[in-house]
C-alpha cells in the first residue's frame, strides 16, 4: 500500500515542529528518532507501562499512543522542557534524596506522573499516591522510595505556600 | 511493535467522517481518544487502511443536561467524567467508574465512546452503560437513530454499528433523589481490565431494580428484575444469575463474578 505522508505543525518545548510524517510514527519514536529529546523512554509501546508518559497540553499523557499526525496544534512537553519547571525541579531532588530510581528507566514517565499527582492531588495519602501510579510500572524500588518522594514535595509545597 | 502502515484524516464535521468510513467499506477505523485502538494497532492486531481521527468534530466532544437526562458526546475523555466537568446523571455513579479506569494518562485521553464501540467486555463502560441501559446516539449516512444499550451491545468486541456509522453519543437517564447503586471490579493489578464486574441499580421512584455481571464472555449480563440481589443479596438467586451469564463453568470465574455481585450489593450507596 502507499504510504500518504502526512504534513502535521505543533510545539514541542515551546519550540514549533512542521514536519511530514508517516501516520503510523507514534510521537514517542518521533522524539526520540527525528528530533533527539531520548527523554522520552519506550518499554511497552501499548500504554501500559507509563515510561513514555508526557504531557500533551498540560496533561499526562503515552506518547506510544498517540500518533505524531494527531498532534496537529497541540502543546507537547518532554521531560527535558520540564528541567527549569519549579516542581520538577523539587521532584528531581526528592528523587535522589530518597532513592526514588535505580536504573532510571522508568523515571522521566515517573517524574511526570509524580508532577500532576503533586499538583491535581495535593492531599493525596500513601494510599491514593500508590493507586496513581499504577500506570508507571518500576521493577527496581518497590515503589517505596517512589511514594516517599512525592510526600516529601507534597509537604514542601504545603510549607512554602 | 510498530503499526502496520495506515492512512490517517482528522476531519471537522461529522458528514466527512462518515463519508470517509463508509467508503473505506469496513477498512477504515474511526478513532476518538485512541487508547484502545491504538494499542490493537501498535499490535498489528488491528491493521486498517486508514484511520479517521474524530477529535476535531466537536459535537462528539459536548455534554448536555435536561431536566431527563445528560448526554455525553462520544469524545468526552474519562477524565472530564471523573472531575465531573461534565454533568453527572447518576448520582456519583459514573465519576466513580471513571476514576478507577486504568491510569490518569490513558483517562486524559480515552474517551466514553471509544471505548463502548471497541466493546470490549472487560471495560468498565460496557458493563455501566448496560446497567443503566442508556441510549447509544447513532450517525450515518442515513441520519441518526436510536438504540439502547442491550440492543447495541451485541457481543464481545461487536456493536450494531454499521460499517458506515459512528457513534455521537450516549445519553444517561437520571437518577432519582432515592436512588442508590454499587459497583465492583476485580483486577489482578489496578488499572488493569476487569476479572469479573459486578454492578447494581435500585430505584425506586423510576421503578428500577436491576443488576450487571460484566467481563464475561460476551456481552454483559443484565439482570432486570434484581430483586434478591440487588436489595436483599440471595446467594442462591446471585449463583443462577452468574450461571446463568455463562460465568458457571470455570471455578474461579464463578466465584470471582459472584463475589463482584455480591460486593456491589453490598457497597450499595446513598448519594
Amino acid at each position: 500500500m502507499a504510504v500518504n505522508k502526512k504534513p502535521v505543525s505543533f510545539q514541542v518545548n515551546g519550540r514549533t515542529i512542521q514536519a511530514t510524517l508517516e501516520p503510523r510514527l507514534h510521537l514517542a519514536d518521533f522524539l526520540r528518532d527525528h528530533e533527539h529529546l531520548t527523554g522520552t523512554h519506550i518499554g511497552c509501546e501499548h500504554g501500559v507501562c507509563g515510561a513514555c508518559t508526557l504531557e500533551i497540553d498540560g496533561v499526562p499523557a503515552r506518547a506510544c499512543l498517540t500518533y505524531t499526525v494527531s498532534c496537529e496544534g497541540a502543546e507537547v512537553r518532554t521531560i527535558e522542557g520540564l528541567e527549569h519547571d519549579p516542581v520538577m525541579v523539587q521532584l528531581r531532588a526528592a528523587f535522589t534524596s530518597e532513592h526514588a530510581l535505580q536504573c532510571g528507566y522508568c523515571t522521566p514517565g515517573m517524574l511526570v506522573t509524580a508532577r500532576d499527582i503533586v499538583l491535581r492531588l495535593p492531599d493525596a495519602d500513601e494510599a491514593r499516591i500508590r493507586k496513581e501510579l499504577s500506570g508507571n510500572l518500576c521493577r527496581c524500588t518497590g515503589y517505596v522510595g517512589i511514594v516517599h518522594a512525592i510526600q516529601k514535595v507534597q509537604q514542601q509545597r504545603k510549607v512554602t505556600t | 511493535m510498530k503499526p502496520a502502515a495506515f492512512d490517517y484524516d482528522r476531519p471537522n464535521d461529522l458528514a466527512a467522517a462518515t463519508s470517509q468510513i463508509a467508503q473505506g467499506d469496513g477498512m477504515v477505523k474511526a478513532m476518538a481518544g485512541g487508547q484502545s485502538l491504538g494499542a490493537m494497532l501498535n499490535l498489528r492486531l488491528a491493521q486498517p487502511q486508514g484511520v479517521v481521527d474524530l477529535r476535531s468534530i466537536q459535537e462528539l466532544s459536548s455534554a448536555t443536561e435536561t431536566a431527563e437526562a445528560v448526554t455525553l458526546g462520544a469524545c468526552v475523555t474519562h477524565a472530564r467524567i471523573e472531575d465531573r466537568r461534565v454533568p453527572d446523571a447518576t448520582r456519583g455513579l459514573m465519576p466513580k467508574v471513571a476514576a478507577d479506569i486504568a491510569y490518569r494518562a490513558i483517562r486524559n485521553r480515552g474517551t466514553i465512546g471509544g471505548s463502548l464501540v471497541h466493546a470490549d467486555p472487560a471495560a468498565d463502560w460496557v458493563s455501566t452503560l448496560s446497567l443503566l441501559n442508556a441510549t447509544a446516539i447513532i450517525g450515518g449516512p442515513n441520519g441518526r437513530r436510536e438504540m439502547r444499550m442491550e440492543e447495541f451491545l451485541l457481543g464481545a468486541f461487536e456493536t450494531a454499528l454499521g460499517m458506515d456509522e459512528i457513534l455521537i453519543a450516549v445519553r444517561i437517564e437520571k437518577f432519582s433523589a432515592n436512588a442508590r447503586w454499587g459497583y465492583w471490579k476485580f483486577c489482578r493489578k489496578t488499572g488493569e481490565f476487569a476479572e469479573a464486574i459486578g454492578g447494581v441499580l435500585i430505584d425506586p421512584a423510576r421503578k428500577i431494580c436491576r443488576a450487571v455481571i460484566g467481563a464475561t464472555n460476551g456481552k454483559p449480563y443484565v439482570i432486570h428484575d434484581a430483586r434478591g440481589i440487588a436489595d436483599q443479596f440471595d446467594a442462591h438467586r446471585a449463583m443462577q444469575a452468574v450461571e446463568a451469564a455463562g460465568m458457571g463453568e470455570d471455578a474461579y470465574e464463578r466465584q470471582m463474578h459472584f463475589v463482584a455481585l455480591q460486593r456491589a450489593a453490598a457497597a450499595i450507596h446513598t448519594t
